[in-house]
């Protein structure tokens, strides 16, 4: 019994990575071999997926839009959720709690919802198709995520290094940023990582709040496979670089991607 | 912890709340303008009451899709929660082989919704994916562009397959929350593996699990772009769950009215089982 336990995980990766290797191997057939014969691995050896995706700004300008919006994103979401899970950790005000049951319900809301009425206000501000307009409708979920897991962070850390730091003489701004920042640096990086994870698999709101100059990449391969037919390869290789961000980064969440998961509540 | 009551704290959380704000409530408001109103084009609408929401309430499709919607859900709920605790029970517990497993394991939540589609349409195409083919040459007729259960079969496993992980990796941070002492007493007690698992782990994880399960739920109630990319909801209507429909209702065919009316329903019920589980989660954080 204890010597075959290994083969529950062992099986459930393996289940996780077939489809995985069954993409990669795609990226790497011509179109030929993909619609003409079924082989488990290459037989005819091409990059010449990769290669069409680095050279063609259609394709690659795609990954840079994503990027950008994501970056940006991140950002907003992580400096404003900072001093907020701040107040929620440490302070009771008027309607806190129901403030932080209402931050949630934004995760609740079905994107499937807001998408037009979004198309509706970002074009009526002027801010259709740029990055900014994605990155800000992203922040309707980011934000309540971010403020959730850190506020997850803030609650471990003990209230008495506050008092501690008022004693030796430290300004509030000061004690934030020199003191307080520091212990919870690992939580800070989870919701930064779980930001830039959220609104990277997003595309719904993302696509609909762009046609041409900020297309992010996922919207370039739904509409590449709509109208240039079957080019399966190109889309399995597009496929493929999009897992990259995501696999460079986990290993050093590992430890932490629970918690944030659990809204910083484990 | 006790915390100080201090009203100025609002000042630290006004950012979020604006920003927010901007993005839940004028959109929100926006639907509810929609949900009353009627119009013949030209951008002239007029007030219709609650009309479309009676319309919604008994239109056969929208009961066809909620109900595939909840099926689809109930499913997901029963064969991931038992699945990931199985999972996260039998994962080693120290050495190299956890990070390993805890990396592997969450690939497929970082992959974007519409690869993961494209992934798994790859892999069932009947003439040339893995699974299809696979399938197909053990003997079995399988095409999920035409058989509604081959359908629901790909879009059931593709969900398990994304999103089980999230229940392991939380239900495995509840484990290894577990002290070692309460293991020890309890072999000293000569409890069985089964007793261990009913009065120790499962009540340490009950928190975690609570967590997942909410967090599933709403996901799961939510899903657009996987089907959407895996089968559009077809073949036929078989696959149409509710997020489907609302965009095809909204901006296949541009009504408005019914759209927005179905939106807010939906809405309420995510909003109203939601709010259940969040109590539940609260009571249990409240008693721990």
């Amino acid at each position: 019994m204890k010597r075959v336990i290994w083969l529950v995980p062992a099986l459930y990766i393996l289940f996780l990575m077939v489809p995985i290797y069954w993409l990669v191997n795609m990226s790497f057939k011509t179109t030929n071999e993909i619609l003409g014969s079924f082989t488990l691995w290459p037989t005819n050896f091409t990059l010449e997926n990769y290669e069409k995706i680095f050279t063609d700004p259609t394709w690659y300008s795609g990954y840079i839009n994503s990027i950008i919006y994501v970056s940006i994103n991140t950002l907003i979401s992580v400096s404003v959720a900072l001093p907020a899970a701040y107040a929620f950790s440490r302070y009771r005000f008027l309607g806190d709690k129901h403030l932080f049951f209402w931050l949630l319900t934004n995760r609740m809301a079905p994107p499937a919802v807001f998408a037009l009425p979004f198309f509706q206000l970002y074009s009526a501000i002027g801010l259709f198709d740029t990055h900014i307009a994605v990155a800000l409708a992203h922040c309707l979920f980011n934000i309540p995520l971010a403020v959730w897991i850190l506020e997850g962070f803030m609650s471990g850390v003990p209230k008495e290094i506050n008092e501690t730091a008022y004693i030796d003489g430290y300004s509030f701004p000061k004690f934030f940023a020199k003191i307080f920042m520091p212990l919870i640096a690992s939580g800070i990086g989870v919701t930064a990582f779980f930001c830039f994870m959220f609104s990277w698999v997003e595309l719904l709101l993302a696509k609909t709040l762009t046609s041409v100059a900020a297309k992010p990449i996922a919207a370039v391969m739904t509409r590449t496979a709509s109208t240039s037919g079957y080019e399966l390869g190109l889309l399995a290789a597009a496929g493929a670089l999009t897992i990259i961000p995501g696999a460079v980064v986990i290993y050093f969440v590992r430890n932490y991607i629970a918690k944030g998961f659990a809204l910083g509540r484990v | 912890m006790d915390k100080t009551w201090n009203n100025k704290a609002w000042f630290m959380v006004l950012p979020v709340l604006l920003l927010v704000a901007f993005n839940a409530i004028i959109p929100l408001m926006t639907v509810v303008n929609y949900s009353v109103q009627e119009t013949f084009g030209d951008n002239v609408f007029f007030f219709h009451g609650v009309g479309w929401f009676q319309d919604v309430m008994h239109s056969e499709r929208f009961h066809a899709a909620l109900l595939r919607q909840l099926f689809f859900t109930a499913i997901i709920l029963a064969i991931q929660i038992p699945l990931g605790v199985a999972i996260a029970l039998t994962m080693p517990r120290k050495g190299i082989w956890v990070s390993v497993c805890l990396v592997l394991m969450a690939l497929p939540l970082l992959i974007p919704w519409n690869v993961v589609g494209a992934i798994w349409n790859i892999m069932a195409l009947p003439d040339i994916g893995l699974l299809g083919r696979g399938l197909n040459s053990m003997g079995f007729d399988y095409n999920y562009t035409r058989q509604p259960f081959a359908a629901w079969f790909t879009l059931i496993l593709m969900d398990v397959w994304h999103w089980t992980s999230l229940v392991v990796l939380l239900a495995y941070a509840g484990l290894i929350s577990i002290p070692d002492a309460y293991y020890q007493a309890a072999k000293i007690d000569g409890a069985s593996r089964l007793a261990v698992f009913r009065y120790i782990q499962l009540p340490k994880m009950k928190r975690v699990l609570t967590i997942a399960i909410l967090l599933r739920f709403m996901d799961s109630f939510m899903i657009y772009t996987e089907p959407a990319v895996l089968t559009g909801g077809g073949p036929g209507n078989a696959t149409t769950l509710l997020s489907i429909d609302l965009v095809k209702i909204a901006l296949g065919q541009f009504d408005l009215g019914p759209a927005a009316a179905m939106s807010i329903i939906y809405f309420l019920i995510v909003l109203l089982l939601s709010w259940v589980f969040y109590t539940l989660m609260m009571r249990n954080e409240a008693q721990s």
